[in-house]
């Protein structure tokens, strides 16, 4: 400090502290560090979404293959060796002789790639629309507002239902499997894309007469910049809140579609299909192929509406 | 001479956060005597409001009262527990707050509002409850009170409304009301109304009154003594008459400076430079030495005295150095 | 306060209209009914003919118009799958949800007010904690796990309880009665409210079903109360030295009913289309279980008809929480009271 040449009482007592010095000092970081729940449901969301994306490669077995099943091991409890082959079972197998925790691993995959791609697909719909019926208004804002509202009166679980149940008549019965998937992507994000519209329509309402925008306006930025650069970056608090909920719902959505049969087939089963299969178990005592993939989905869902939960209460500082 | 009604010593209020301990209140003292009317002035931010809910025992969490003493007609009154604290609110100390529009709930009408309050501290029935709302209606000067008493809040005007909200912190008569920006929400030509309407009713009853404001005209109308603030610290007390005149705190003779009403033949306002620090970031010595023109070495390491020779100052202005300059 | 309500009455029904669009739309595009209503082995005449007698030949108004004043008089056309009237098999059925969806609502508003208000009351309370955590865990575990979890467990493990069916219910109504030499005949009612199985039989499903709607329910009253806790009228009130529980309930509470009551009404709305996961899970015999089958048969005008029914529920539960909001805020009857002074 000396060799600055400055007078030392010039110099702030402390640094002026780098960008990540900064973020970490920050009051979000803060109560994120102070908030033991936000960091256990991070940690358990990250494993969780990790362990599906590189199922392959963690799986011991490949529960989709027939060939690799042993029908000798079926119904192995957990942890038990075998009573044929003596072989091991994290969590058991089924009638079959899948692993129940490779099969846990792969349905996992496939609920959360339908959840993210669900959220993705609402969050681009809702904020598209959201920000054009606050921003144009007119009889743009009257019609994408009335569809909102007609969206509510039919529940997500009965649109997505709906949906699959027209897409299965217009896809003809050899493709079905194939875009099972898809369908309940589209069915999933089209029931969800109200919260994000009017969330967005909310504060682009608000924003829209603030004078940095009448300001952007008059230098003669267009209206897509306007809504891009300058509306669209008050919303993403809301947005990410919202989103990280939706995550759950939608998840929630697939298992419950899957379960009632209308979704994820058994040849490709997401957590969903699995905990339908395994309810038939319950009966006759092997409770470990129902349990198992109940308590993944719970720990799925539980974490990541934590995180939602706490996400909202620390971006929202006026309710702390 | 009137006895003692509302008494602080030593008041500090803290409030503890994340880096630091704040103290928008920091070792204030004073007294308000029945009938009389005690200015407390000073920037937003200043303590004033604070000190009121501390009194009231409103003070929002964490903000909590650290040290010092509250009597209420010689009466500790800052460590009662919560059930006889709240049959002192209402009952002994009335409050009007700023804004009239939203001190009303909406969804009750006027009538029933006052007559709850009295049925909670009074020992009368429910038609006598009546019976004095709407004379206490009248008294604010509500018309037709007796229809008005079942009126909503939404169907007055702020004016209106602001009386109602007087009419309800004296209904059970209490011996101090704390004015917090009575009159700062309401349109100029209402203001002087309440005012009078306030000034005159405590004068009747002999209440004592804390009024809170930012407001020197308001000060000058209404009040006996005045007590200037400055970031948690009381900067002079004294009467109106003397502290308006002859401001001994360099931060009160720029109040008045820039105040139209008190400055009087000045061809300009004059401003006070720079603004209020941050509680949290106070300066060394006296709070007020980088916006003082009188700043020395002494005001930059010391902390101000506390109210020796009539202002919280190292060098307090001399009125007689001044009539010479 | 009249015009108001005749606007959202006009509203309704233009949402009905759309939401009868989209299901005649189903109609149109979806399959073929011709192919539904006839086998393999037909001729070009008895396509003609059906075609002719669905009204297939008439223009697209035309079919709609049709569509709609049938609806309107309950005539939902034949159910592909059981061939016979939709309208049949949902008066049979809808008693069974409707009850379980009453019992549930309930069950939903008076346990999650509750715990709202006591969970805002005491903030930052040990007890206030746990209540939030559960039903964070309400919130993430599907409602059919539930079900399934909590049959498993009265019903097999404890055996305290039925997890299939309604349990024995007996049939009201079918009366007629002759008024001036009309008769008019009482709708017949199959309840389960007056048998002691068939009320135990609700328990299980009622809770399944309304655990859902009552997080919900108690997380929303918990942030509108803290929110209405902080306004100023609340400080005065305090600082008027009312009772904590004259502050709480008579100045926070009825200041959070507005939303609360407008949250609550689309969430009571859905609970009839979430009756299908139930339904499913405690083999109800409702109209729930039977979109289930009618989804995977494709059976449309079951579809169609279900989907009309929901968003009828949906429309009458929003006219009167519309209505409540002149009840509860004074605001709002401005028309009224504008003479009055």
């Amino acid at each position: 400090m000396a060799d600055t040449g400055l007078d030392k009482s010039l110099v702030p007592a402390h640094r002026y502290p780098g960008r990540l010095a900064r973020m970490w000092d920050s009051d979000f970081v803060f109560n994120f560090r102070k908030s033991p729940i936000a960091i256990v449901a991070a940690v358990v969301t990250l494993v969780l979404i990790l362990s599906a994306i590189f199922a392959p490669w963690i799986a011991p077995h490949e529960p989709f293959n027939p060939a690799t099943w042993d029908i000798m091991s079926g119904n192995s409890r957990p942890m038990v060796p075998n009573e044929f082959t003596g072989k091991v079972f994290l969590m058991g197998t089924d009638e079959q002789g899948r692993d129940i925790f490779s099969t846990i691993l792969y349905g996992m995959r496939i609920s959360l790639f339908i959840g993210f791609s669900a959220v993705i697909f609402a969050m681009i719909l809702g904020i598209t629309l959201g920000l054009l019926a606050g921003y144009v208004g007119g009889w743009t804002e009257t019609i994408i507002m009335r569809m909102a509202d007609i969206q509510l009166t039919l529940p997500s679980i009965l649109v997505a239902m709906l949906i699959f149940g027209v897409a299965k008549t217009l896809i003809p019965f050899e493709y079905q499997d194939r875009v099972t998937m898809w369908v309940l992507i589209l069915a999933i994000g089209l029931s969800d894309w109200v919260q994000f519209a009017r969330v967005v329509r909310g504060t682009t309402l608000v924003e829209k007469n603030k004078e940095y925008v009448q300001a952007a306006r008059l230098i003669g930025r267009g209206p897509g910049a306007i809504m891009l650069y300058h509306i669209l970056p008050n919303v993403l608090n809301p947005v990410l809140v919202i989103a990280t909920i939706s995550l759950a719902l939608a998840i929630i959505a697939e298992a419950t579609l899957s379960f009632l049969g209308v979704g994820m087939s058994p040849t490709q089963p997401s957590l969903g299909t699995l905990i339908s299969q395994g309810q038939q178990y319950l009966l006759s005592g092997d409770w470990w192929i129902l349990v198992f993939p109940a308590a993944t989905l719970l720990a799925l869902a539980l974490s990541v509406n934590l995180l939602g939960d706490w996400l909202r209460d620390a971006l929202n500082p006026r309710l702390r | 001479m009137a006895e003692t009604v509302l008494s602080i010593h030593d008041l500090v209020v803290e409030i503890p956060t994340r880096r630091a301990v704040l103290r928008p209140v920091d070792n204030v003292s004073y007294d308000i005597k029945a009938g009389e009317i005690l200015g407390v002035v000073g920037e937003s931010g200043a303590g004033k409001s604070m000190a009121g809910n501390a009194v009231i025992g409103l003070l929002n969490r964490p903000a909590h009262i650290k040290s010092g003493q509250v009597l209420l007609n010689g009466t500790r009154i800052d460590n009662l527990p919560d059930e006889k604290m709240r049959k002192i609110r209402g009952k002994d100390i009335g409050m009007v707050f700023q804004d009239p529009l939203t001190s009303l709930n909406p969804l009750l009408r006027i009538g029933d509002q006052l007559t709850e309050t009295m049925l909670a501290h009074l020992d009368i029935t429910k038609s006598e409850a009546e019976d004095r709302a709407v004379a206490a209606l009248e008294e604010v000067g509500i018309p037709a009170a007796a229809e008005r008493i079942n009126s909503y809040p939404h169907e007055f005007s702020g004016g209106m409304r602001q009386r109602v909200v007087i009419a309800l912190a004296l209904c059970a008569e209490p011996s101090l009301i704390i004015a917090d920006e009575p009159t700062t929400a309401l349109d100029v030509s209402v203001q002087a109304q309440i005012i009078a309407l306030l000034k005159r009713l405590c004068r009747q009853r002999g209440t004592a009154v804390m009024l809170i404001t930012h407001d020197m005209g308001v000060i000058a109308e209404a009040c006996d003594r005045v007590a200037v603030m400055y970031a948690g610290r009381l900067a002079e007390i004294g009467t109106v008459r003397d502290v308006l005149t002859e401001p001994k705190h360099p931060y009160t003779e720029g109040l008045m400076a820039s105040t139209p009403l008190a400055s009087k033949g000045q061809k300009r306002l004059r401003q006070i430079p720079g603004s209020m620090p941050r509680l949290g970031a106070l300066p060394t010595g006296c709070a007020f030495h980088p916006r003082c023109p009188k700043a020395q070495d002494a005001c930059r390491m010391d902390p101000a005295p506390t109210l020796e020779n009539g202002a919280a100052c190292w060098f307090p202005i001399d009125t007689d150095q001044k009539v010479s300059a | 306060m009249l015009a108001y309500t005749i606007k959202r009455i006009l509203q309704s029904i233009v949402v009905l209209l759309v939401v009868g669009l989209v299901a005649f739309s189903m109609f149109q595009y979806v399959g073929d009914p011709v192919d539904n209503m006839l086998g393999q082995e037909r001729t070009q005449a008895d396509i003609e003919r059906v075609r002719a007698q669905l009204g297939l030949d008439q223009p697209f108004p035309v079919q709609y118009w049709k569509f709609i004043s049938n609806a309107a008089q309950g005539d939902f056309g034949i159910s592909y799958r059981q061939k016979r009237p939709v309208m049949d098999i949902l008066r049979s059925s809808a008693p069974a949800t409707l009850e379980l969806a009453f019992v549930s609502g309930l069950f939903a508003l008076i346990i999650g007010i509750t715990l709202g208000v006591i969970t805002a009351i005491r903030q930052n309370g040990f007890g206030s904690g746990i209540i939030m955590t559960l039903s964070l865990i309400g919130v993430s575990l599907p409602t059919f796990l539930i079900g399934i979890l909590l049959a498993h467990l009265f019903a097999v493990e404890l055996g305290i309880l039925p997890s299939k069916g309604r349990g024995e219910t007996v049939i009201i109504g079918g009366w007629v009665w002759s008024v001036f030499g009309t008769q008019i005949q009482f709708p017949s009612w199959r309840t389960g409210f007056l048998t002691e199985s068939g009320l135990r039989a609700l328990i299980l499903p009622s809770i399944t079903l309304g655990l859902y709607q009552m997080t919900l329910i108690m997380r929303l009253v918990r942030s509108e109360m803290l929110e209405v806790l902080r306004q100023d009228y609340i400080r005065f009130a305090r600082a008027r030295g009312l009772r904590e529980r004259a502050v709480n309930f008579r100045h926070a509470l009825k200041n959070t009913m507005v939303p609360v009551i407008t949250i609550a009404g689309l969430q009571l709305g859905s609970i009839i289309a979430f009756a299908i996961i139930t339904e499913t899970v405690f083999a109800w015999p409702g109209i729930g279980n039977q979109f289930i089958l009618a989804i995977r048969a494709v059976d449309i005008p079951m579809m169609a008809a279900y989907l009309m029914l929901v968003s009828v529920m949906f429309v009458i539960i929003n006219l009167i929480v519309d209505l409540l909001y002149f009840a509860i805020d004074p605001r709002l009857r401005v028309d009224r009271t504008a003479g009055g002074h």
